[in-house]
């Protein structure tokens, strides 16, 4: 890549003048065929997914930056040339200004993001100007922009670009100002390239849906090469906060870095170096490091040599330093996974979506990240393999090298067989009808390599994996104990609705008596309050939920309720019923019901209205003040959702365990 | 309407009260019922016979099981009355069938429908025959020289169980009562119980029953009700010692068992079934060594049922104790029809006698 500045090394007759010369021929071209491992463009499937990856990474971050809502169109189409594509990815995104459209899309390693970290998907990819070569040096033909920037008076500008892979330097030509028919604003790029392409795992299309489930503010349409049209369509109306832009943390600087950062600053001083170039460094802390490391604070930065750099980050390990900011992250957040995977999902018909995980923000060498995690169970999800694992860095699905990824370790470190999957001996990717996803955002996502398709695995960040993964897994277990007590409820609602009227029914007409009153008898058999939940779908935005409440226990009862609601949707509703006590910052709802009589029952119902409404799972139920077993339809209230529930009220009455089955008592009637 | 139906048809409508009562209480209705397991039997040392023993299990209506059973037994109670009131009778076949239409209370096979009909009989102490259920087939086949007047379509009729019948037998009805069976005359010494068919017909072709004075009775696998019924009553009312010959192997153990013993099933009938004195003739254990005869290896059930047997208090003597414990070790069981090996005569001319000797009986 040196080719610029061309010298004739050729002069010398030595060895090492002749190496010279052949060094300096190896081209940008070479250096990319060469490279094209590390950079993702190993296999032609894959070279045609990076490409897409790359501008539809670029649409997504680019929309967001500019506040609108992702509107994408994707189209692959099979040329005459064997293993030809042409591709066409358009956005609605702000657009790119007439003169730096050519440096977007034609120079490679062309970009902005020195000195600075935030939290986007840009960064993991050479950018879409490889991909432009790509195609460029795979089929020798120029690749097609359209751009339109925001305003009335403005005009579209359309052009070809190649480049010249000598100088690493746009060739633009056609360069034409147009009129965007029905476009207000948005980039549109069209290029030819080799490639294969495939279905399944490592498609196209999967990445798409991929991109689709973790980005629910975007409207994905996708045309295949069969001329098929795919719609991912947007979930919710609501953009992802915009990440913020910080200062590196010192936590993480190592020696080449620092070196860097010291070379290039505009800082005078060391101390204003270090203070105004990094976050979370005081005049103090400045003082302190630069005194441990003996180097004068009015140093200039520039002079500073490798061992005075050295010994700086001696020092930053000694000090004391603030954790760098976390809010520069933005996960995606719990209601908006599930929303995302029900919205794309939802053609398996899982039985349930787990509620997912989000964990609270943490740093490591200086680097802030959050680990998301969701689950999804049942339905049509295949049992007889293992799950389905998604993973996601800042929002871009990964496909490859699934076996090298920290998540995947974290996963296979879980002992799923706890919380109601199959493992052998408790290692490894589990068995069942299970999708697992896990998103690991952050500023700077380690990678296990340039391609950038696993996530690189340390203690710590594994370490968040796992205990998203648990808590959410922990949901899941739940949900599966209540499915079973749910199967052991209907045995017993059998027992009281159909068996015992029908004995009674039949005795008395044999025996010419009344018909008995049964509610003693079913009250005894039941022995539980059971919280009975429905809820209904009414129209797009709205559920109507109902929690009724039977007593079949002997005695009165008082009993806490407690539920966690989208709080984005409750309404009047849920705040004028009787029984409704509180509602928190979480949305976590809390009704009594006070003294309720022995076989006497009471409704509580509200109706949840907004995007956000169906993301409630109305079995997902808590009760306090009574003892569980008690109980059937509710869990008992968890020792962390954080709000004190009901004191149970000790009685005298004896709580009966389980009783087993009958035993079989035919058991060796059989052989005579 | 005799007075055994009455008395079935009260203890039935009881039963059905019991449940009422409890339900009108406001009570979980439940049913003791003795244990009907091996662990479960006891030796009833007044009638010399096998019993059910003391455990019980309560059958609740808290499980699904136990609630499904109690209103088969409702069902069943009233279609019995009704059957018993009509003058009527069914198969056991047919109740299963007629419950068809009973809704929750319907049975889901024979077994079930069979096992609550014996449910019935154990709590109302009443016997099936009381209630007019009668099984599919009629008992087995008996020859010999016997007479009999049994219950035809004209009225009482009087046969031979020799002269007047083909050489397949005389066809035991499955009520043999006194009131429609009577055994009215023989010059036989012995009744010899026969498992199967084929030697049934060998003894019969060889003239077997009228050298020997024996009257044979074909048990045809595990002896149906009546034909133990008759065994038992030819035994105590003519005082015919009797010996049973089956194979040599464990399931022939338990007919045995059965039919000297009582059988687990009907433990709460055995002094009606079963006959104490009745004595095992072979094939033993040390037959198949004695006389040298062709074998089958023991299958893996096989041997599995012969370990049940050291377990089941039936066979706690020496005799079975060692004659099981043989077998468990040549690993080899045999069937009758084996003594072939030596001529269609043999098991006539030879085996039997001598083994007949050894007992005592010729």
């Amino acid at each position: 890549m040196r080719s610029e500045n061309i010298e004739d090394y050729t002069k010398g007759n030595t060895n090492a003048h002749k190496m010279a010369a052949k060094q300096q021929e190896i081209s940008i071209t070479e250096f990319f065929e060469k490279n094209k491992h590390i950079l993702g463009f190993d296999s032609r499937s894959k070279s045609l997914l990076m490409g897409i990856k790359e501008a539809v990474d670029n649409s997504l971050d680019a929309c967001e930056e500019a506040g609108f809502l992702p509107d994408l169109a994707i189209k692959v189409e099979r040329l005459q040339e064997e293993e030809e594509y042409k591709i066409t990815v358009e956005d609605n995104g702000p657009g790119i200004i007439h003169k730096m459209i050519p440096n977007v899309f034609g120079r490679l390693l062309y970009g902005s993001r020195f000195h600075a970290l935030r939290q986007s998907r840009g960064q993991q990819g050479i950018g879409i100007s490889a991909t432009v070569m790509y195609g460029n040096i795979s089929t020798g033909k120029p690749a097609h922009i359209e751009s339109k920037i925001e305003g009335k008076d403005e005009v579209a500008w359309k052009m070809d670009i190649t480049i010249d892979t000598k100088i690493n330097r746009p060739v633009v030509t056609n360069d034409v100002a147009f009129t965007w028919e029905g476009k207000d604003h948005g980039t549109k790029i069209e290029y030819t390239t080799k490639g294969r392409y495939i279905s399944g795992k490592q498609s196209i299309f999967e990445y798409l849906k991929n991109t689709a489930i973790v980005n629910p503010h975007a409207r994905i349409e996708f045309h295949d090469p069969e001329g098929k049209k795919y719609l991912f369509e947007r979930a919710t109306e609501q953009m992802p906060p915009k990440s913020k832009e910080i200062k590196p943390h010192p936590g993480g600087m190592e020696i080449g870095d620092m070196m860097k950062y010291a070379q290039n600053t505009q800082q005078k001083t060391a101390a204003a170096f270090l203070k105004n170039d990094f976050s979370r460094i005081t005049d103090r802390i400045a003082e302190e490091i630069l005194s441990k490391a003996a180097i004068n604070p009015s140093a200039k930065p520039s002079d500073l040599t490798r061992d005075q750099c050295k010994a700086m980050i001696g020092a930053i390990a000694q000090v004391k330093i603030m954790a760098p900011p976390t809010d520069c992250l933005s996960p995606i957040g719990d209601a908006l996974i599930k929303k995302g995977l029900m919205h794309i999902l939802d053609g398996m018909r899982p039985d349930y979506y787990a509620t997912p995980v989000t964990r609270p923000p943490k740093a490591v060498n200086g680097n802030p990240f959050v680990v998301e995690a969701g689950i999804v169970y049942g339905g049509d999800i295949p049992s007889d393999d293992q799950v389905t694992i998604l993973r996601f860095a800042n929002r871009v699905p990964l496909l490859y090298q699934q076996g090298a990824c920290a998540i995947t370790k974290a996963i296979s470190e879980v002992d799923w067989r706890r919380y109601g999957l199959e493992q052998r001996g408790g290692k490894g990717i589990p068995y069942g009808p299970a999708i697992i996803l896990v998103h690991v955002a952050s500023t700077k996502v380690p990678f296990t390599s340039e391609g950038k398709e696993a996530v690189a695995s340390f203690a710590e960040l594994q370490n968040e994996i796992e205990q998203a993964l648990r808590l959410c897994a922990r949901n899941l277990k739940s949900h599966l104990n209540k499915m079973e007590r749910k199967s052991k409820t209907s045995a017993k609602f059998e027992i009281v609705q159909d068996l015992i009227p029908a004995i009674a029914k039949k005795a008395s007409e044999m025996l010419d008596r009344p018909l008995p009153d049964l509610s003693l008898t079913i009250s005894k058999i039941m022995n539980v309050v059971w919280v009975e939940s429905r809820a209904k779908k009414e129209g797009q935005r709205t559920l109507s939920v109902k929690y009724n409440l039977h007593n079949y226990t002997l005695q009165e009862r008082t009993i806490g309720l407690h539920a966690k609601l989208p709080k984005e949707c409750v309404n009047l509703t849920l705040f004028t019923n009787p029984h409704f006590i509180s509602m928190n910052d979480e949305g976590k709802v809390t009704w009594e019901i006070k003294n309720l009589q022995p076989s006497s029952s009471l409704l509580i119902s509200f109706e949840l209205k907004g995007e956000l409404a169906d993301t409630f799972d109305a079995d997902d139920i808590y009760v306090s003040g009574i003892n569980p077993v008690l109980v059937m339809g509710a869990e008992a209230l968890p020792g962390d959702w954080g709000i004190k529930g009901l004191e149970i009220i000790e009685s005298d009455e004896s709580i009966p365990a389980d009783e087993d089955e009958e035993i079989e008592e035919a058991e060796d009637l059989g052989d005579e | 309407m005799n007075e055994r139906h009455t008395t079935a048809m009260s203890n039935l409508t009881s039963i059905v009260e019991n449940i009422y009562d409890q339900l009108n209480v406001g009570n979980v209705p439940v049913m003791g019922l003795p244990l009907r397991s091996k662990k479960n039997i006891e030796f009833d040392t007044q009638h010399n016979v096998w019993k059910y023993g003391e455990l019980q299990t309560t059958r609740t209506s808290k499980t699904v099981q136990g609630a499904q059973m109690m209103l088969r037994t409702v069902y069943t109670a009233e279609f019995i009355n009704d059957m018993i009131r009509d003058n009527k009778s069914s198969t056991l076949r047919e109740m299963y069938y007629i419950s068809e239409g009973w809704d929750r209370a319907k049975f889901n096979s024979q077994d079930e429908s069979n096992l609550l009909a014996e449910d019935l009989e154990i709590i109302s102490k009443c016997m099936r025959e009381d209630f007019k259920l009668r099984p599919e087939e009629s008992g087995a086949h008996i020859y010999g020289n016997l007479d009999i007047n049994t219950l035809t379509k004209k009225g009482m009729k009087k046969f031979n169980c020799m002269d007047d019948v083909a050489e397949t037998g005389f066809a035991v009805p499955y009520n043999v009562e006194k009131e429609s069976f009577e055994i009215a005359g023989t010059d036989a010494k012995f009744v010899m119980a026969i498992e199967t068919g084929g030697m049934f017909a060998r003894l019969i072709e060889n003239g077997f029953p009228e050298r020997y004075g024996a009257i044979l009775v074909h048990l045809s696998g595990q002896p149906a009700r009546s034909t133990r019924r008759l065994i038992k009553r030819l035994n105590e009312e003519r005082g015919l010692p009797v010996t049973v010959f089956t194979d040599g192997d464990p399931w022939s153990f338990r007919i045995f068992a059965s039919v000297a013993y009582g059988a687990i099933k009907t433990a709460h009938i055995s002094e009606y079934l079963a006959t104490p004195t009745a004595q095992f003739i072979g094939i033993t254990a040390s037959d198949i060594l004695n006389y040298d005869l062709p074998t089958d290896k023991l299958s893996d059930k096989d041997t599995g049922a012969l370990s049940a047997e050291l377990s089941d208090p039936r066979f706690a003597d020496p005799f079975w104790v060692g004659e099981i414990q043989a077998m468990l070790e040549m690993k080899k069981k045999s069937e009758q029809q084996a003594l072939a090996k030596y001529g269609l005569d043999f098991v006539t001319d030879t085996y039997l006698p001598e083994k007949l000797g050894e007992m005592g009986i010729l």
